[in-house]
């Protein structure tokens, strides 16, 4: 898509978040809001990846990684009880300038905690931070050896969260304070929050969807494409591979992060679960079946087995749904050598574009 | 450290290595002959373990074990003929996620048929009671039949790939593809006698470590990253490499237990999978030519 045309996707993702509600109330099937808000997040991380796998042509089998170090460390941050430290100088500063809050816990015992706004950003922080370190030297892989090192990085993460005490071993971290974004308006679970917490996580992925479009629509985006269908002749021509490839990959990790954080404040909850491998190949499905390079079909394609996902109606299928989604996804995929090193475009026959070569 | 702990990490590292080698010799005969990283490897272990603990109760063992090889066989030939060669030309992205879907589908298969549960098999011979003490360690008789197998593998292999007109037709076929056609040989036939193959070690390597590790229907996944880690450690394509490399990976993970907590084990040898990948991708034994991603 081109031309204004390409705004589409956000305008109708803006639309719904505020119509939906109002539409599903009055049909009185609001109960669908918690599922459908759950999905805007795992549709914003699949859109992180979809810009580093479909346009940057890097696979990553280490998105759920990202996406559960911003839910974790966001947890651990604004959970974290600092009461030893109340009585400090720096404590006392940091609290009248709204950076800590003072909260009671379920036994009514005072606590002083790191705001939530501070630990979102440090959260994000931290996976761009991640990102932006192993980025370069795990881009210089290719293929086999850079789907490897991703899926290593994954499970990295995943043990040690599953591993560590202090991040609830097994059982994850709960009790996660909700987080406040104006007042009152807070990313929150709970009935009475569940119609403005669908507005947030719609409006969320339209702001990321329109920052998506508008790079790939830019400079950055033609360079990323030429990279995808050839790095040595993009690099040919002047584009500084290493460096695109490392701003798609942080850029991919932050948007993982922040969809993690606001789940996690949303849900009031995370479990190791959300950094499994099963996870990120998810996130790869979605983004295959949505057309690879197709923001679009990524944000359809995310948004529908999401919702369904969650829903509960694969049953125990579940995983078995997304395996069969994309051994199907690659069996239809249009081959041949002539495609080129890259490969062709797989993807659902409507998600291809006109004018895509597989198309 | 006293000598008996010792000696009883090592054998631990000894059985580990030497399933991880032969997963990763498995990965190894595909790659040779497709260029393809098969991610699905570590389902075959997983299923001729499953298969083997199911037979096993109606047949005698080795027949148990026999049946679970050549099944085993029989469905990589299955996955390679039906989903892998329409997919194996659409590029190198296109495979990778084809074959993470098909040990997806392995796996949910598996969990269907036999359930969440832990299953196991009998000692080959003697049993647990009847170890073998030495210096202090208990070393089950099972251990021999581990060690004896990845031996046996190799020994077949060698002999397969020196000695035999298919071998040859299939290293022809690894080297160029292109002339090895010219030369009367079927490239894609050759292709799927891989994955017979591969399927095969990969099923008996399950069932001997069966008794001493246990099955279970998610193994799959977990053995074929440490595999993976094996054959690139040991430089893609070289299966030598791949058993010293292996039995090098089982030793780090076992005496790695020693400093950090167990809970950690595999944060080691990943991290040592990345270590490896960032500063000589090639492997450590490999050279650069074998380890070019090769493209047909």
């Amino acid at each position: 898509m081109s031309g204004p045309n390409r705004y589409l996707p956000v305008l109708a993702c803006a639309l719904c978040a505020f119509l939906l509600p109002a539409l599903l109330a009055a049909t009185k099937t609001a109960y669908l809001l918690t599922q459908l808000t759950m999905s805007a997040y795992y549709v914003l991380a699949s859109l992180g990846l979809c810009l580093l796998m479909g346009y940057a042509g890097q696979i990553s089998l280490g998105q759920a990684g990202f996406f559960a170090i911003g839910g974790y460390a966001s947890a651990f941050l604004s959970k974290a009880n600092l009461s030893a430290f109340a009585s400090g100088r720096i404590a006392g500063l940091l609290e009248h300038v709204g950076l800590l809050v003072r909260g009671a816990d379920a036994y009514g015992n005072a606590i002083l905690s790191i705001s939530p706004w501070i630990a979102f950003i440090c959260a994000v922080l931290l996976a761009a931070g991640i990102a932006a370190l192993i980025g370069t030297p795990v881009l210089r892989l290719k293929g086999h050896y850079l789907a490897m090192a991703t899926l290593g990085f994954g499970i990295i993460v995943e043990r040690i969260v599953r591993g560590t005490k202090d991040l609830g071993s097994a059982d994850g971290l709960s009790g996660v304070p909700s987080f406040p974004i104006l007042p009152g308006l807070a990313v929150a679970g709970g009935k009475a929050l569940r119609a403005s917490n669908f507005t947030i996580a719609w409006l969320v992925l339209a702001l990321g969807l329109l920052a998506l479009v508008n790079l790939i629509g830019s400079r950055a985006g033609r360079a990323l494409r030429a990279l995808h269908d050839g790095e040595e002749a993009a690099g040919a021509m002047g584009v500084d591979t290493s460096r695109y490839k490392l701003n798609a990959f942080v850029i991919g990790a932050v948007y993982a992060a922040i969809a993690g954080a606001l789940l996690t404040h949303y849900n009031g909850s995370i479990g190791p679960g959300e950094a499994s491998f099963m996870k990120s190949v998810r996130y790869v499905a979605i983004v295959a079946v949505g057309g690879m390079a197709n923001l679009s079909g990524t944000l359809v394609a995310g948004l529908f087995l999401n919702f369904l996902s969650l829903r509960g109606v694969f049953g125990r299928f579940d995983d078995a749904v997304f395996g069969t989604i994309l051994v199907l996804v690659m069996l239809l995929a249009p081959s041949g050598k002539a495609r080129g090193r890259a490969g062709s475009r797989p993807g659902l026959p409507v998600f291809r574009r006109r004018g895509d070569p597989g198309g | 450290m006293p000598l008996e702990l010792v000696l009883q990490y090592f054998l631990s590292g000894l059985i580990y290595g030497c399933i991880y080698a032969a997963v990763a010799i498995g990965f190894n005969i595909i790659y040779n002959a497709t260029a393809i990283i098969n991610f699905a490897q570590g389902e075959f272990a997983m299923l001729g373990g499953m298969i083997a603990s199911t037979l096993a109760g109606i047949l005698p063992l080795w027949l148990a074990v026999a049946a679970a090889v050549a099944l085993t066989s029989i469905s990589g030939v299955a996955v390679e003929r039906v989903f892998l060669r329409r997919v194996a030309r659409s590029g190198v992205l296109n495979t990778i996620v084809a074959t993470i879907g098909l040990s997806m589908l392995i796996r949910e298969a598996a969990l269907l048929a036999w359930g969440e549960s832990v299953r196991t098999l009998p000692f080959f011979s003697g049993t647990e009671v009847s170890s073998v003490y030495f210096l202090g360690a208990h070393f089950s008789p099972q251990v021999y039949w581990v060690a004896g197998a990845t031996a046996l593998i190799m020994a077949g292999l060698t002999a397969f790939f020196k000695f035999t007109l298919m071998g040859k037709a299939m290293r022809g076929c690894s080297a160029n593809r292109d002339g090895a056609s010219l030369c009367g040989i079927d490239p894609d036939r050759m292709v799927t006698i891989a994955f017979g193959i591969s399927a095969g070690i990969g099923a008996l390597a399950g069932c001997v470590v069966a008794p001493l590790t246990q099955t279970h229907y998610a193994i799959g996944a977990e053995l074929a990253i440490k595999g993976f880690t094996v054959a690139a450690f040991g430089g893609l394509g070289n299966s030598f490499a791949a058993v010293l490399a292996g039995l090098a990976l089982g030793m780090l993970e076992s005496f790695s237990t020693v400093v950090v907590p167990e809970a950690y084990k595999d944060v080691v040898t990943l991290c040592v999978l990345l270590a490896l990948l960032f500063a000589k991708p090639t492997g450590l034994l490999g050279s650069r030519a074998a380890a070019t991603l090769k493209e047909y």
